[in-house]
């Protein structure tokens, strides 16, 4: 049985709540059963914003990932908050460029990728988030690269084909990063 | 243009009249419940009359309100809903947008209008919801047995201002037509009384102006009308209407407020400087 | 594998599920978890020839509603626990016009401001009429995206039916997810002609149409009311709706509306596989409740004990307790102040039930 849980976590604004729709929309055209659901109020107002994310070949129950076998930390105290929280056996990817903290942990694989440079290198800082997602799809494997181009291409306007290339160069320039380290 | 009434022939016992005073067809048959002297049969009939004169009876939905004029139905022949108390503009809101075709109007009391009600009030005016509103402001709440009103004057003694409303303690009469005049989705608004027949007949030409403003699609249109309630007043008819005369004026002038139309004739003369003041013949002030 | 699925928040799919159903009018104000519901139908109603209005609070919303429902239109308003409470005047005024309208709760938690998490502290409200007055309104729980689409386009349905509103009591866990939604059970529907009651403007000759909810005699109002309770005893009898999760052979029944139904499916899976024999009946209509199915679990010797989990302090469990009538034991196990279920927050408690089935920490006893 499939039973995957994220939980991407970060400012708001680093795109956080973006790259756990390409993973939930790009889950589902996989053909699985997903659900996204965000922090929303207050909460995300105080500087932390996360997501949770759910693939899974069965029904889903909770959208709410209470033990999650992945995880994106986009600065500091979402390290400190969800690094814990991580599933024996897990995946932790660390923005190292806002989260210079590193896991003692040895039951969990951790990931260090210095998102922001390679965003920028790619083209602009926006584009943080996305170059986490492609670094942590390449650990997890989950969701074909193909369908999160897909995914990409359905939450962007087709107007914006310009935004849409640079998206998908961040993703493959997470992977990249990942599979050369 | 108004459609000209035909004159109407009636029989009585075989002998046939021209009939010169009838009931407006936008009346039903059913005598007015009112206290004798109450101005609510007096606006009753002038709203019916407009109403038929314009020859919008089966476009008419009325909002009832609470208040003495909670029954205002079983009085207006046309479409009607009851609304909760304060809420008749929210309602309308929704049949006019629904139904534009409609010619809607609202009914209220001082108390429904401008207390529980202000909200509603305030924003139909300011979204410009093509609204004729007939507010009548007597001063006090008549259908609960006379408690203050928004509107109550400072002095006047109600049920829960034994001593005479105190300003210091509960605020002061509040101006709903002056107020609501400062919202740009306000086409007309007017303030006139029904305390003597020239006063009956200014409304009149009022309530016709505020049915054309939502006619013609200007805007929200309100005329708010001075009217009595000698029984919660604990006066006789004749002495709470001079009491509108005489004192409520003072406190609420009548006027007029608001008239996209006056506005209009003011522009057109401004862009046609060399034509004489003369042509515009139309009188605003009501 | 459904081409057709398309991937939305359930407030969206709410919306969209209302525009599948004819809806012309909506008005609301905004309140968190529920806000995507004012903000997508101020996008797209006006492409289905529909008004919308940001009303100056809920109190107006609901009034707005009214008159549109008057008018003849199909109309719904949105809101979360604090503005639903607003809304309870105009609901009971609609629901003694027998007028019909779609009112979506999004519950959050209370009492009073409270928070925005998901909770159901709203169910009492919802099931037993909300505002003053002797009425009833059609209740359905939605437990996904799929549900928040497919319900608001029902509650369309049944509301017309009925004359009555209808409300749609989600959570801000369904309303804030998103899912695969799938809407070709939905098709564009003219919503029904009301012209033989609705105020409009009309041809000269028509009887004028009144709508009214003021009776002053007694004698007018008794038969209003006894026209009203007969009509709510129909819908009793025709509307009740569930569903059943692997209850067949259960021995443990978990009752459960709304996210917490999510959870338990879960808990049902885990717990069966460590040999717990659990079944799951989700009430779909929580007015009418499925008392009759309830009691036919209660009175079978398979069943040992009936679990209700709840976001509040224990509403639901009444309805299953009345149903149950003392036959078997009945558990409530609750989660607090906006905190979310897990499958072991249930399975625990659920461990304890199998080994003593009057164990007290859980037993729900009527005081
Ligand atoms: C929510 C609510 N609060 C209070 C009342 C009681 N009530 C009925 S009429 C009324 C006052 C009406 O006064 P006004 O609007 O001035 O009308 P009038 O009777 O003076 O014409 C009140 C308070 C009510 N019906 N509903
Ligand atoms: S109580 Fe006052 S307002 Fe009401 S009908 Fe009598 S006189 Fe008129
Ligand atoms: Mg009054």
């Amino acid at each position: 049985m499939l039973l995957e849980e994220y939980i991407f976590a970060g400012f708001g604004g680093q795109g956080i709540m973006t790259i756990g729709q390409f993973a939930a929309y790009a889950g589902m055209i996989q053909g699985y059963d997903t659900a996204w659901i965000p922090s929303y109020g207050p909460e995300s107002r105080g500087g932390t914003a996360n997501c949770n994310v759910v693939i899974s070949d069965d029904v889903i129950g909770s959208p709410h990932t209470h033990s999650p076998n992945g995880v994106i930390v986009m600065n500091a105290p979402s390290f400190d908050r969800f690094e814990p929280e991580v599933r024996k056996g897990g995946v932790l990817v660390v923005n190292t460029n806002l989260a210079t903290q590193s896991s003692e942990r040895s039951d969990i694989k951790a990931a260090y990728v210095p998102c922001a440079d390679i965003a920028l290198e790619v083209g602009n800082e926006i584009l943080v988030s996305v170059v986490a997602l492609g670094a942590f799809n390449a650990l997890k494997k989950v969701v074909s690269d193909e369908n999160m181009e897909q995914a990409i291409k359905w939450k962007i306007p087709q107007a914006r084909k310009d935004l849409i290339d640079l998206n998908v160069r961040a993703y493959y320039a997470g992977k990249e990063y990942l599979e050369s380290t | 243009m108004e459609a000209v009434p035909e004159k109407k022939r009636v029989t009585v016992d075989g002998q046939d009249y021209e009939l010169v005073f009838g009931r407006p067809a936008s009346l039903t048959s059913k005598p007015f419940t009112y206290c004798p002297g109450c101005n609510h049969g007096t606006i009753h009939r002038l709203v019916a009359e407009v109403i038929d004169e314009l020859g919008i009876q089966h476009r008419c939905v009325g909002m009832a309100s609470v208040g003495c004029s909670v029954f205002s139905y079983e009085f207006f022949d046309f479409d009607f809903i009851s609304c909760a108390h304060g809420r008749a503009l929210a309602v309308a809101t929704g049949v006019k947008r629904v139904q534009p075709d409609t010619v809607v109007l609202s009914y209220q009391g001082d108390g429904d209008l401008a207390a529980i009600g202000t909200a509603e009030t305030i924003h139909a005016a300011n979204r410009g919801e093509r609204i004729t509103t007939i507010f009548v402001n007597n001063a006090i709440y008549g259908m609960t047995g006379g408690q203050m009103a928004p509107t109550t004057i400072i002095g006047q003694r109600t049920t829960t201002t034994p001593e005479g409303r105190d300003e210091h303690r509960i605020g002061w009469p509040i101006r709903m037509s002056e107020m609501l005049a400062l919202l740009p989705g306000v086409a007309f608004v007017a303030r006139t009384t029904c305390h003597d027949a020239k006063s009956i007949l200014k409304t009149k030409v009022a309530i016709k102006k505020a049915f054309r403003a939502q006619l013609e699609d200007r805007g929200f249109s309100m005329v708010e009308i001075l009217s009595n309630c000698n029984v919660n007043w604990r006066m006789t008819p004749q002495d709470a209407v001079n009491w509108v005369g005489e004192e409520m004026t003072k406190v609420f002038p009548p006027g007029t407020y608001k008239d996209v139309f006056a506005e209009d004739q003011e522009k057109a003369r401004a862009d046609a400087p060399s034509k004489t003041k003369a042509q515009s013949s139309e009188k605003t002030e009501v | 594998m459904s081409a057709q699925r398309v991937f939305m928040k359930g407030n969206e799919a709410a919306c969209e599920g209302a525009f599948r159903a004819g809806c012309k009018f909506f008005a609301g104000y905004p309140i968190t978890p529920q806000n995507e519901v004012p903000e997508y139908m101020s996008k797209h109603i006006w492409d289905h020839g529909g008004t919308f209005i940001q009303s100056e609070s809920e109190v107006a919303a609901i009034n707005m509603l009214m008159g549109a429902s008057a008018a003849g239109a199909r109309a719904m308003t949105s809101s979360s626990s604090p503005g639903i409470s607003l809304k309870q005047e105009g609901i009971s005024y609609i629901a003694m016009s027998e007028l019909p309208c779609v009112v979506m709760n999004v519950v959050r938690c209370g009492p009073g401001l409270g928070n925005i998490a998901p909770h159901q502290g709203d169910y009492f409200q919802a099931t037993r009429g909300g505002g003053h007055g002797d009425y009833r309104t059609i209740t359905l729980a939605p437990n996904s995206v799929q549900e928040m689409a497919q319900f608001v386009y029902l509650a369309f349905e049944l509301a017309d039916k009925w004359r009555n509103p209808a409300l749609v009591l989600s959570d801000g866990t369904i309303g804030q997810m998103m899912e695969p939604v799938d809407f070709s059970e939905m098709p564009y529907v003219e919503p029904p002609d009301k012209s033989d009651w609705c105020l409009n403007a009309h041809q000269e000759g028509r009887e004028r149409h009144l709508i009214t909810t003021i009776y002053l005699l007694a004698e007018d109002m008794a038969p209003v009311h006894e026209r009203l309770v007969k009509k709510y005893e129909r819908i009793k009898k025709a509307e009740v709706r569930y569903t059943d999760y692997m209850s067949d052979d259960a021995e443990i029944l978990i009752v459960a509306i709304g996210s917490p139904s999510r959870v338990a499916r879960s808990a049902i899976k885990a717990g069966r596989e460590e040999g717990l024999k659990l079944g799951l009946l989700r009430p779909i209509t929580v007015w009418p409740f499925p008392y009759g199915v309830i009691r036919q679990y209660a009175e079978s010797d398979r069943v040992k004990a009936i679990v209700v989990t709840e976001m509040n302090w224990g509403q639901m469990v009444e309805d299953v307790a009345m149903a149950v009538s003392g036959k078997k034991p009945v558990h409530f196990v609750p989660k607090h102040g906006g905190l979310t279920f897990t499958p072991e927050d249930m399975l625990e408690p659920i461990r304890a039930i199998r080994e003593n089935p009057m164990n007290p920490e859980t037993l729900w006893v009527q005081t």
